[in-house]
């Protein structure tokens, strides 16, 4: 069974969002990048599905972008990965033309079980999964919170509001992943020295047009800062007046 | 530009969403200031109030019947969304930003070659273009985006846009039964969490930190969230120590929200935390740290004990309740 597992290198969730000067993408300075936090769960979950498939399975991470994608495709190496593939195209992209790019070198490798986070924490749109199945004519369950593989079979559970839906399926499928699915792994030492090994293959990407374009990155509406009322309980009745009649919340 | 446009309906349970009533509602306006002509199709079992959408501003309802499409199939809404919107000719498809709508938006995209728009809070037409805001970073940034395609499709952040009766407004239903949906991909069962209302609809919502001291103390936020009517919420660090379940998880690495009032106690306001709460209409602060991050968003702060300061604040609820 060969499993891909397709991530994306987004800011660190800790970082200060400033808009870079050509107001369409941000200020990378003072930027650290970390492997997008929800394609963690999806690259424990392939290395833990390709434990029980055994044999002569593989985990194949993907990533659209640039070079620096490479430092976290070699992060999931160290995890346990087996090899990366880098799909280099240095020009933004929006989640069609990637869905696109990711489609057709998971084709032309083969693999049948295909995991992507429920959404990268930078653009947050969570579709790149869906829109990579349908292209492929996979299955495709989204914000998996736990999958069972039975020979051809799928059962899995996806978070919805209040609840969850339980969903059945069968393989070829794109899981995407959502907290609460695992735990993932720390890399080991022995991971991170063996993962300076693996092989990162870079191709250029399939050319492809966005269906979307970017016309301008904003700021946040300004919030105004409010004030303290008190420091004790005593100010409690003030606050539910507030919340009352100014605010008319409550 | 916008010819034809089609609203997908979502139901649970037989029962129309009330973010599904926001997307008819900014459908109907969308269609009068584009002169394009706007339906909505629904797709399940028996369906409760259906002509009410019609109070909305739509003047056709498709309604796909069978049994099998009472549950949420993946496949079959896929297959028969996409070729109802091409034999329609549709050219602007929109959902609610729901996990419904968010799972079924880019499949009919890619289906019909659209492009995608998820979580919009603002549109508007400008030198005939459809203009799409939406929050990024989970709110830490705002970004314009346009359609480079034809085909469209949409999908809109709940509790954002107005749901607004039109009196004297009808509509023609049009019933279709459904032969053999494909159900490759499909919804066996649901499981409700107990009686509890999602931190993603809520209209307020108490969240609690690692303030609150240990899990045996969520009581306190629980007791006051009820009293609200409030849904509870939770910081990453509290459901990564396992206080707490990851659905409550409100951030970047949880759920981005915006109800009319955020109460946070115990929270200092991690800058992760605040992304996915800033947006909130009113944020009141329950801290003991006065310079605590949280302070500086909120709208009304108490820099003191929660311990002390939220059995008085339900108490005072309750009072003004009676």
């Amino acid at each position: 069974m060969k499993i891909a597992v397709c991530i994306s290198h987004v800011p660190d969730t800790a970082a200060k969002i400033n808009i870079g000067s050509d107001q369409k993408t941000i200020d990378q300075h003072g930027v650290t990048y970390i492997i997008n936090p929800y394609d963690e769960f999806g690259i424990e979950e392939a290395l833990n599905q390709k434990e029980k498939f055994g044999g002569d399975s593989e985990v194949i991470i993907l990533s659209v972008g640039g070079e620096a994608n490479k430092e976290s495709i070699r992060k999931a190496l160290a995890m346990g990965a087996d090899r990366g593939i880098l799909l280099k195209d240095e020009n933004p992209k929006d989640s069609f033309a990637i869905a696109s790019i990711l489609a057709n070198e998971i084709k032309a490798l083969g693999c049948e079980l295909v995991f992507f986070g429920k959404q990268s924490v930078d653009y947050d749109n969570s579709i790149t999964g869906q829109l990579t199945a349908e292209l492929l004519n996979f299955s495709c369950i989204s914000v998996v919170i736990s999958l069972n593989l039975d020979g051809n079979k799928v059962l899995a559970e996806r978070e919805i509001e209040g609840g969850k839906e339980l969903v059945e399926s069968k393989l070829p499928i794109v899981i995407t992943t959502q907290k609460g699915l695992n735990e993932p792994r720390y890399a080991s030492l022995k991971g991170i020295m063996s993962a300076k090994k693996k092989v990162i293959e870079e191709k250029s990407a399939l050319a492809v047009n966005n269906l979307t374009g970017i016309i301008k990155m904003n700021r946040p509406p300004a919030k105004k800062s409010g004030r303290i009322l008190g420091t004790d309980s005593s100010v409690v009745p003030e606050l539910v007046k507030l919340l009352h009649d100014e605010a008319k919340v409550i | 530009m916008i010819k034809n446009i089609i609203v997908v309906i979502e139901q649970r349970e037989g029962k129309i969403k009330k973010s599904s009533l926001e997307t008819v509602s900014t459908a109907s306006k969308l269609a009068s200031e584009t002169k394009s002509f706007a339906q909505a199709v629904v797709l399940g079992s028996e369906i409760e109030n259906l002509s009410s959408i019609a109070e909305y501003g739509v003047s056709k309802i498709i309604h796909f019947k069978n049994n099998d499409l009472h549950n949420y199939s993946p496949s079959a809404y896929t297959k028969i969304i996409s070729e109802f919107a091409i034999e329609s000719g549709s050219d602007l498809i929109i959902f609610p930003n729901t996990s419904f709508g968010k799972d079924l938006a880019p499949r009919i995209a890619a289906r019909i070659s659209a492009g995608c728009i998820m979580d919009t809070i603002h549109i508007e037409i400008s030198e005939d273009e459809l203009i799409c805001r939406r929050p990024i970073y989970a709110g830490k940034a705002m970004l314009d985006v346009k359609f480079l395609s034809e085909k469209k499709v949409l999908t809109l952040r709940p509790n954002v846009f107005k749901a607004e009766k039109i009196s004297g407004s009808s509509a023609e239903i049009i019933l279709k039964e459904v032969s053999a949906p494909d159900l490759t991909t499909r919804v066996i069962d649901i499981k409700k969490s107990e009686g509890k209302l999602d931190v993603a609809e809520a209209d307020i919502i108490v969240s609690g930190g690692r303030g609150v001291k240990g899990p045996e103390n969520f009581h306190l936020i629980e007791e006051l969230a009820d009293t609200l009517g409030a849904a509870v919420g939770a910081s990453r660090a509290v459901v990564d120590a396992g206080w707490r379940p990851h659905g409550e998880q409100v951030g970047q690495t949880g759920k981005t929200v915006s109800p009319s009032l955020y109460i946070a106690c115990g929270i200092s306001g991690a800058i992760q935390h605040l992304a996915g709460m800033s947006s909130s209409k009113y944020i009141v602060a329950i801290n003991k740290d006065k310079d605590a991050p949280i302070f500086s968003i909120a709208d009304y702060g108490i820099a003191g004990d929660l311990f002390e300061v939220l059995p008085k604040l339900t108490e005072e609820i309750k009072k003004m309740r009676s």
